[in-house]
């Protein structure tokens, strides 16, 4: 590849409609240095979502009063929550199909209608989130700073396959990410951990401290109905995923303090205690009353008593933790220079995360600048979404209608806000180079194909790898027996698979 | 789906075509494993053994799990101490009959609680997560390549939209999911085929593609969210000589923090619905069919302030087929007592998974369980379990 086409490529996702000639490699790094100045946190389409905040927790309450009901009618209070979860999950899952649309249309009909049109919101509210996302990175002039966006959205995990977070997953991204990937990761993190969407995916909105007034008041009953107590998994995985990593020296003892040091923090509109919650900067709430008192202990550090004040200092020591640098120099180093990153950009990276105190806008220029992540040879196989991305702005055809987008993303294998696990989705070939997913990729590309303005396409592959397009690719595109069909090959020419 | 052409005769019509380098061994098995099936179902999240097959007999399992007791109260039984979850209730009827056997408190060589982690080093067969970067199954499929040289290569299938880290490595491998995209047109595909032609790593997995998306012809499926259809693809993927030999499919919806008693009964219900399928749609070759059920870990003993379990330690597993000598629990219980818990929280574990997992696939293969072992597993110090088949 060229400096001009690792650009494009590797560092953004392909040419766009006002991509400049890029004679060499400093008029390429100026080139993403000039995106990282000129991002748009908040673009048009974003600036004018409208606020669902007032809608957080709705559906979760609507799940809990179902459930409740269903429990008072019979012993099998699995039954109604049974329903509920396969009519979500039937509703969530967009293939574009009749059939599954009838399907999901007589699950439906199964429901209290409060509950049909609390999911037909959600599911709208989310279809418009997704096509913002993807006409965002299509459109945009700073594709870099889009890739950055995705990547840390990614790093901090979240999914509408939980219930109750449709309307959240959005907002996370928008106000939780985008604000942040050139800022302190100090502020990502509590911005991201402490999201409504965050709370509600990783079980701590409903985390109660069991020495707390709120426990003590229930009389330490909990019952199937009246869930209380602590609940790791939120603790565990900001240790785990997002700041330390798996092998970043922490203990069983540090994730159930951490835990406990979390209590309090939830989603604001649920049930009673909501009463007494105070609203937070990242759209969460805390409850005093279930908030665990006492000093904590995390990592070797003395924590004293502080409501909300003290998981926020405990997320700052973690942000600041020489793992943490580490954990996030390997990523980054991973996304931009291969799959197995090279030592000395991960060592760069991480002297320069302690550094600056985790200044995300440096880290972003050290990579633009490191030798590692200009090497000629393609250091990674596109995944799904960075293709589909790839593909359209390359086409130039207009994103397809917004409520079959999901139902596209999700074929090709990678749907936005909804990866297998808290992980995110993993970000190695070994996970995209598959044989199904390349036949899938082949069958959208013909389909993609079919709607584009088709002309001059080895121009355009020209102006897309600039001094990178291969002669057989050259040679089987000047074969085709159409425009359209060669626009289509294109689309999953190696040059299109790999970064 | 409208599609009147058979996939069989479209794909080798696109290979004639033009895409010479792709031809497509269709020899005869000639081998020691002969027709002998293998799927691995790997149950992703940590599904929890004591829900699956619940320790009643126990005297520690009540106060543990008060709530979910009544779940079991009528729940078909193996012996008077183990109670089969009602959502499995086919596979409790195929243990009866002696087609299946569960192994409880077993784990592997993993002892922290990452998901992640644990499904890395129950994939790799690695002592440590990422430590071997290829999976055991796919090392299978090497060691069963080596035992019958000079055969092509055994056929070996994910049915997952991308390859599982237990399937990954040197030997080559295929994946499948189904798709409700359009088909591409005969000439596109064609090529496509020429567009790769000088690209290895494109064209190896092109040419897996398309062998079976022609074995697959017309599914009519358009995902692997229904849990039976997927049981039933999974066996028409594995018929006949050109079928898969070894399989692997994943299930997700483990991961019970909260509230598990809905959440458990409708993965559970899935399992159970695709076990079934499966074993229909194998008809005479289950005979010849090994299923192996496993999990990265098993969850907290006891239920956790939300009415779910955290990540634990032990948990079950489930091993089916025509040959094994089913109708029994293989495990040396460790009790439920405070001081008998692992780190008080977790079921102890006491069967290593390892074991089990190489002692039934060497038996049901032919396979020196201790090469197996050596090969699948390196560096554990157990031995491969015997007597899991029959004979």
């Amino acid at each position: 590849m060229t400096p001009a086409s690792i650009a494009l490529n590797r560092f953004g996702y392909g040419i766009g409609s006002d991509t400049p000639v890029l004679r060499d490699i400093e008029a390429a790094r100026a080139f993403l240095r000039r995106q990282l100045d000129g991002y748009e946190p908040a673009p048009a389409a974003i600036a004018a979502r409208a606020d669902t905040r007032d809608r957080t927790g709705e559906t979760l309450q609507l799940l809990r009063s179902l459930r409740a009901r269903a429990a008072d009618m019979s012993e099998m209070g699995g039954a109604a929550m049974d329903e509920m979860g396969a009519a979500s999950a039937a509703m969530m899952a967009a293939a574009p199909q009749d059939n599954r649309r009838e399907a999901r249309a007589a699950a439906l009909a199964e429901l209290p209608p409060e509950y049909r049109q609390q999911l037909a919101d959600a599911r709208r509210v989310l279809v418009d989130d997704i096509a913002v996302r993807v006409e965002t990175a299509i459109a945009s002039p700073a594709p870099m700073a889009e890739r950055l966006v995705h990547f840390w959205s990614n790093h901090f995990s979240v999914s509408v396959g939980k219930p109750g977070t449709q309307f959240e997953v959005g907002p996370h991204e928008f106000a939780a990410i985008r604000p942040n990937i050139t800022g302190r990761f100090a502020d990502m993190l509590r911005a991201a951990v402490l999201h409504p969407a965050m709370l509600l995916y990783l079980d701590q909105f409903q985390s109660i401290g069991p020495n707390s007034p709120a426990q003590r008041r229930r009389g330490g009953r909990a019952g199937p109905e009246r869930p209380a107590g602590l609940n790791e998994n939120l603790a565990r995985e900001i240790l785990e995923l997002h700041t330390l990593g798996v092998g970043g020296g922490y203990s069983q003892a540090d994730v159930t303090e951490f835990a406990r040091a979390l209590t309090g923090w939830t989603v604001p509109g649920l049930g009673r205690v909501g009463r007494f919650a105070k609203d937070q900067p990242s759209g969460a709430a805390f409850v005093e009353l279930a908030h665990e008192p006492g000093a904590r202990r995390v990592m070797g550090r003395s924590y004293p008593a502080g409501g909300e004040q003290q998981a926020l200092a405990i997320l700052d020591d973690l942000a600041a933790h020489p793992s943490t640098a580490r954990f996030i120099a390997t990523k980054l180093a991973r996304h931009f220079a291969g799959d197995t990153p090279p030592p000395a950009l991960i060592a760069r990276l991480e002297a320069d995360f302690l550094r600056s105190g985790g200044d995300l806008g440096s880290l972003s220029r050290t990579l633009i600048a490191a030798p590692e992540t200009w090497a000629p040879q393609p250091v990674k196989f596109l995944s799904p979404f960075e293709w589909f991305i790839a593909a359209r702005r390359l086409t130039g055809s207009t994103a397809p209608e917004r409520r079959l987008l999901i139902g596209a993303l999700t074929q090709l294998g990678q749907t936005p806000w909804r990866a297998p696990s808290p992980a995110g989705y993993e970000d190695q070939a070994a996970s995209w180079a598959g044989p199904d997913g390349l036949l899938r990729r082949v069958e959208m590309a013909e389909r993609i194909a079919r709607d584009a303005p088709v002309e001059d396409v080895i121009a355009r592959a020209e102006a897309a790898f600039p001094g990178a397009l291969s002669e057989p690719t050259r040679t089987q595109l000047a074969r085709a027996e159409s425009g359209r069909q060669a626009l289509g090959l294109l689309l999953v020419s190696p040059e299109m698979m790999r970064r | 789906m409208p599609i009147a052409i058979d996939r069989r005769s479209l794909i080798a019509g696109s290979l004639a075509l033009g895409a010479a380098g792709l031809g497509l061994p269709r020899m005869a098995f000639a081998r020691g494993a002969g027709q002998r099936n293998l799927m691995f179902v790997l149950l992703r999240g940590a599904a929890d053994g004591m829900a699956m097959l619940a320790p009643v007999g126990d005297p520690g399992f009540a106060a543990l799990r008060e709530r979910l007791l009544p779940d079991y109260a009528g729940a078909p039984r193996i012996g008077s101490f183990f109670a089969v979850h009602p959502a499995l209730a086919e596979t409790a009827r195929t243990v009866l009959t002696g087609e299946a056997l569960f192994v409880h408190a077993a784990a592997t060589v993993y002892r922290e609680r990452s998901h992640f982690d644990g499904q890395n080093l129950l994939e790799s067969g690695g002592t440590a997560p990422y430590a071997t970067r290829d999976g055991w199954l796919n090392r299978l499929v090497g060691l069963l390549n080596d035992s019958a040289p000079g055969t092509p290569s055994l056929r070996a299938l994910a049915i997952a939209p991308s390859v599982p880290l237990a399937l990954r490595g040197a030997a080559p491998v295929s994946n499948y999911a189904p798709s409700a995209l359009p088909e591409a047109s005969e000439d596109f595909i064609a090529r496509v085929s020429q567009l790769y032609a000088a690209d290895t790593e494109l064209a190896g997995l092109w040419s897996r593609a398309l062998e079976t998306k022609a074995m697959a012809e017309d599914d009519g499926m358009s995902s692997l969210r229904n849990a039976k259809a997927a049981g039933a693809l999974a066996a028409s993927l594995m018929q006949g000589e050109g079928g898969a030999r070894i399989a692997m499919i994943e299930l997700g919806g483990w991961d019970t923090h909260a509230n598990q008693r809905g959440a458990f009964a409708r993965s559970a219900g899935g399992l159970d619905a695709l076990l079934a399928a499966y074993r229909a749609g194998m008809g005479e070759a289950w005979a010849d069919t090994l299923v192996l059920v496993a999990t990265e870990f098993g969850r907290t003993a006891r239920l956790n302030g939300t009415g779910g379990t955290d990540h634990g330690t032990a948990g079950a597993a489930l091993i089916m087929g025509g040959g094994v000598r089913g109708g029994r629990v293989i495990a040396d219980w460790p009790g439920l007592g405070e001081s008998q818990l692992f780190q008080r929280r977790d079921l102890a574990p006491t069967i290593a998974l390892e074991s089990v997992l190489a002692g039934a696939l060497a038996e049901h293969l032919r396979l020196d369980p201790k090469l197996a072992m050596a090969r699948l597993f390196p560096g554990r110090s157990g031995a491969p379990l015997a007597g899991i088949m029959r004979g």
